[in-house]
């Protein structure tokens, strides 16, 4: 991987070229090793029409996909983690709104990380979901399977 | 309440008519492409077909976790409408995905969820992913589901 580039710029260039960020329509806003994921609001994402709320599958995905970026944000491994496996509390019904997410690495061991995220609309402090993920680091070299 | 989905038989039939309408009005469950292949009572099969535009992993071709988190919660909470002696709205408290290995490329992956334990106010929910069969699954999940209280329209889902 180029020497040149930033872990940010490394990060951003890996979301272009992933189809299902593209299909979330998902973007992230990194100042160093600070990030803010952002999902702008589509009818697609929509769960539940009666009540036009978010499937709560897109807001997992949106959430693991956070606490996946924010991983290799602040890690050295070359390629993008694997979920071992994540549990997803839904706090609230989330609104046909733009969806927020940030992500916290809890702890960075050598083959795993354990990594929580939140997501959030107009008030930051009334999370609509939260998520707690254990991650394989894929390290270069080693087996990937 | 509508007497078709106040009894549970009557509603489970009733799913069994709309399979694919019961998709169909999920905007992102259309995005996903999985459709609903057999209901039982307190269990729900589905299917996520290989597609492109779900993929994570662009070197492997391997569909990203999230599309299964999208069937799996998806199937778990149909699986509590086809368990529920009345019908209920029911919302996901927590849902818990243990991914053992990863699907192969280009491939189905069905879905399969039922519906343990129903409490006054929860329902508890297991569901595996996998693409042969149980013996060797992609992704094993675990839920709890809100009942919610009665709403004066109570529907399935289902189009008029």
């Amino acid at each position: 991987m180029s020497e040149t580039l930033s872990r940010g710029q490394q990060l951003e260039g890996f979301l272009k070229r992933v189809p299902i960020v593209q299909t979330l329509g998902m973007r992230c806003d990194i100042k160093g090793d600070d990030m803010t994921t952002v999902l702008p609001f589509q009818d697609k994402l929509i769960g539940n029409f009666t009540i036009k709320a978010l499937h709560g599958g897109a807001i997992g995905t949106f959430l693991e996909m956070t606490a996946m970026a924010q991983l290799f944000l602040v890690s050295d491994v070359e390629r993008p983690a694997r979920t071992i496996n994540i549990t997803v509390d839904y706090l609230r019904q989330g609104k046909a709104e733009d969806l927020y997410g940030r992500a916290r690495v809890i702890k960075l061991g050598r083959r795993m990380a354990s990594v929580t995220a939140e997501a959030w609309q107009s008030e930051r402090d009334k999370p609509v979901a939260a998520l707690h993920g254990h991650f394989l680091l894929n390290r270069s070299g080693e087996q990937s399977g | 309440m509508d007497e078709s989905i106040s009894s549970l038989d009557k509603r489970i039939e009733l799913m069994r008519q709309h399979m694919d309408g019961m998709t169909q009005v999920v905007p992102w469950a259309r995005e996903t492409g999985f459709k609903v292949t057999r209901v039982e009572r307190g269990q729900v099969w589905g299917v996520q077909p290989f597609a492109e535009h779900l993929v994570g992993d662009v070197d492997a071709q391997v569909i990203h976790g999230g599309a299964i988190t999208t069937l799996l919660d998806n199937l778990s909470g149909m699986a509590c409408a086809a368990s529920l002696e009345e019908f209920r709205f029911v919302a996901t408290l927590d849902l818990r995905i243990d991914y053992m290995r990863p699907a192969d490329s280009g491939r189905d992956i069905i879905g399969e969820a039922e519906c343990y334990h129903v409490t006054k106010s929860v329902a508890f929910t297991r569901a595996w992913a996998y693409h042969d069969s149980r013996d060797k699954v992609i992704a094993t999940a675990q839920g709890a589901f809100a009942i919610n209280k009665p709403r004066p329209k109570a529907s399935l889902g289902v189009p008029e």
